[in-house]
């Protein structure tokens, strides 16, 4: 079984996997019949010595047959890895939470370590009072607990062109779905007092990018939090810690980290990352700018190519996850034959506003090749589009909001891949 | 939202009406935090607006824009914004927006002037934030400018003239329009079966073949099970380096950080990963690509003792003309020292 955590690149490796498992199933069949399972014949350490007492690890980690499950970063992609990304690895998980250690990662300045104790948030601007606060302050308001999807803006963005990564957690691992505890950006805005002439607001983070972005007065006042809890527990300092922006629904990049200040003015400031990035570049070379909300998107985490089908034919389950930042996701269709014929997949688990859903699809595998997709239909009726139908509308240059729909390629051995399809 | 626009002029009316004055919206206070301090707005408050709000007063030309480029911007965005790597490339690329390999730098695509400003003087250098007077910052705009070819050499921006600079794309950005274009479109009932005659692969991601390797468990094993061992030698090592010019050198590798790695994870950026350099021979680390000048003194026997090193980052130019490394150099003497003390503790077992 070590084998198949071996690393190599994914087509290789899922190649090696699939072969081990067909072997290793016949060989099992035999030697089951003829002397029994050594799993089960034969006396393991764990079931004769004692093992670490509570305190071995303090935090807790996965178990060491897990270490494989990591966020992993692109190094092409990027010139260097403090203005990066990494990404969340989706073919290893399921449910809808995104444990606090795989929430991808993307900075601009590197991490920023913010002692709390030095840390304030200031609203200035367009408001009666301008204001500071400290972290205890904060902590005074009323709070609120949501599970909401954050999805970077770039998430499939290399994918315009075609099929070019050979794993969901590149092609759509720039998301993370997380219950967040934090006060209504809303009460710290009425605390100072938004002027009526008061129309947008600036957040900014205290990392050495000094990120910004600009928010409308109504989504401000609307769902924000002004998140200090991820999953229960202090954001992790690549998430913002202390405090960070919710901004549900929306592009991952408003999601200001590190959260210091917040000015209320009369009309946006067009700062970096709403002109220069985060613009969807179109075919005729115009550009689509206040892109914010994240359109309905689905995408099949098992199989992939990543986590190959090594069980051979028979009792199969397809599963994957389903997202809007319009509302929530009612139901998913999904095909194994290249969109001729779908099925509707089953959801599982909570179905809230803005945040990851669960499906599964159940079949019996003939062990004939395959070419899956899954198809996210959101609450507002919008259903999820071919990367052709987006492609006629917006071109190949835009980079952002790649939300259409994702094939696999599964062989007989059960090896996946990432293609398109006509 | 359209929502919360209607309730939210309630609310306001709803104030005026009871106390009579109140240009805000009522609600409840829970008396938190305190008054924010003019001096405080003003150390954190440096966004600047398109209308030219939150400029401050100040002025830079061309010429004064290129030295500091040279000194603190080239070695990423190029001697002429050229772009580095993969560095943002800041000039350029007219006309190329709607072609199959756009060009998006602040000359063809950035729509604002003001964004410049506020970015260099917030985020720039990389590494080195806020480190830039005003001035400065006017003087880095002119050039940027310039190696766009939207003003001449002569030019000198102030605050007086900024608004009178019209980037060329400013009129070609317009807002979202996905909920008039896209969402009736895909908005339809969707096919279930029979949906299409054939299916064909068109494209495959193993022809492209750039995915990423995935790291292999041997090497999170080596790590896990040789804990003792590294131990062992960094106690070594300890003993052997002036541990506060060490300290030194740690903070005068941030000038140095965004092209160069140390350490355990340490890979080639936009210069070679640095371990194992001091008193080694030049142009050895595996799989950079060196400038032509580098192999030849390295096939020379170049070895970079404290001397050399020295001399090299006084003026990596001046020392090899042609190196990929267009670092202004180092200039104060005793950061030399720290930075080589520094180097020397990511050397080998």
């Amino acid at each position: 079984m070590t084998e198949q955590f071996k690393g190599m690149k994914p087509s290789r490796r899922a190649f090696l996997r699939g072969a081990a498992a067909v072997g290793g199933a016949t060989a099992m069949g035999t030697s089951a019949a003829a002397q029994g399972d050594p799993a089960i014949t034969e006396l393991k350490p764990w079931n004769q010595f004692l093992g670490e007492g509570v305190d071995a690890s303090p935090y807790g980690m996965p178990s060491k047959f897990e270490a494989h499950v990591r966020r992993q970063d692109v190094p092409w992609l990027t010139a260097d890895p403090i203005s990066s990304i990494n990404f969340t690895p989706l073919h290893e998980m399921d449910g809808i939470i995104t444990p606090n250690g795989l929430c991808f990662e993307r900075h601009h300045g590197g991490v920023a370590e913010v002692d709390p104790a030095e840390h304030r948030i200031m609203i200035n601007g367009l408001v009666d009072r301008e204001l500071v606060f400290t972290m205890e302050d904060l902590m005074r308001f009323p709070r609120e607990n949501h599970v909401y999807f954050l999805e970077c803006a770039a998430n499939s963005g290399m994918e315009w062109r075609g099929a070019q990564l050979n794993g969901c957690q590149y092609t759509h691992g720039m998301i993370h779905n997380v219950m967040y505890t934090g006060v209504p950006l809303r009460l710290l805005l009425e605390e100072a007092g938004v002027k009526t002439e008061g129309k947008w607001l600036l957040a900014e983070g205290a990392d050495a990018s000094g990120m910004t972005r600009s928010i409308p007065m109504e989504k401000a006042l609307d769902d924000c939090l002004v998140a200090f809890k991820m999953n229960g527990e202090a954001l992790r300092p690549e998430q913002g810690y202390p405090v960070r922006l919710v901004v549900p629904g929306w592009e991952g990049n408003m999601w200001i980290k590190w959260l210091r200040r917040l000015e209320v003015g009369d009309k946006l400031w067009h700062q970096r990352e709403e002109t220069s990035k985060y613009t969807d570049l179109l075919g005729d070379g115009r550009a689509r700018r206040f892109t914010w909300e994240m359109d309905a998107k689905s995408v099949i985490t098992s199989p992939s190519p990543q986590a190959p089908i090594t069980h051979g034919k028979g009792q199969t389950v397809i599963t994957g996850v389903a997202w809007s930042g319009r509302g929530t996701i009612p139901r998913v269709d999904v095909t194994i034959d290249g969109g001729v014929n779908w099925h509707e997949a089953r959801m599982s688990g909570p179905s809230l506003d803005k945040s990851m859903h669960r499906f599964y699809y159940e079949f019996d595998w003939d062990g004939s090749e395959l070419l899956l997709q899954s198809r996210a239909h959101d609450s507002t009726g919008y259903v999820q589009p071919t990367k052709d139908q987006l492609r006629a509308v917006r071109g190949l240059n835009s980079i952002y909001h790649n939300n259409g729909i994702q094939t696999w390629f599964v062989n007989s051995d059960g090896v996946a891949e990432n293609v398109e399809i006509s | 939202m359209s929502k919360f626009l209607k309730k939210s002029t309630l609310t306001i009316g709803g104030a005026m009406l009871v106390i009579g004055v109140g240009q805000s919206a009522a609600a409840q206070q829970y008396n938190l935090g305190r008054e924010a301090l003019p001096e405080e707005v003003a150390a954190w408050d440096i966004d600047v607006r398109p209308d030219g709000k939150g400029l401050p007063v100040g002025s830079g030309d061309v010429y004064t824009g290129e030295e500091i480029w040279i000194d603190k911007c080239a070695s990423c965005h190029g001697d002429f914004a050229e772009g580095s790597g993969r560095w943002p490339v800041l000039a350029g690329g007219i006309d190329t927006l709607d072609s199959e390999r756009p060009v998006k730098t602040i000359g063809s695509y950035w729509p604002y002037l003001s964004t410049v400003y506020d970015y260099v003087n917030r985020a720039m250098p990389f590494g080195n934030a806020q480190s830039l007077t005003d001035d400065e910052v006017y003087a880095l705009t002119a050039y940027i400018l310039y190696s766009n070819d939207i003003v001449d050499d002569e030019f000198t921006l102030t605050n007086d003239n900024f608004l009178d600079v019209q980037m060329p794309n400013a009129g070609n950005f317009y807002p979202d329009d996905r909920v008039e274009v896209e969402m009736p479109l895909f908005s339809v009932e969707a096919c279930m079966s029979d949906c299409k005659p054939s299916v064909e692969i068109t494209m495959r991601a193993a022809v492209v073949d750039v995915t990423p390797e995935a790291e292999t468990d041997a090497v999170v094993e080596e790590a896990a099970a040789e804990p003792a061992a590294v131990e062992e030698v960094a106690v070594v090592e300890v003993a052997a380096l002036d541990m506060a010019l060490v300290a030194a050198g740690e903070g005068a590798f941030r000038q140095c950080k965004s092209c160069h790695q140390v350490g355990d994870s340490a890979r080639n950026r936009t210069g070679p990963m640095l371990n194992d350099i001091v008193g080694n021979p030049a142009g050895a680390v595996e799989g950079f690509r060196y400038s032509a000048p580098m192999t030849e003194a390295a096939d020379a026997g170049l070895v970079w003792t404290s001397e050399e090193l020295t001399a090299f980052l006084t003026d990596p130019r001046g020392y090899m003309r042609g190196t990929k490394m267009t670092f202004r150099g180092v200039r104060k003497e005793e950061d030399i020292a720290a930075l080589i003390e520094y180097l020397k503790s990511f050397e080998a077992q």
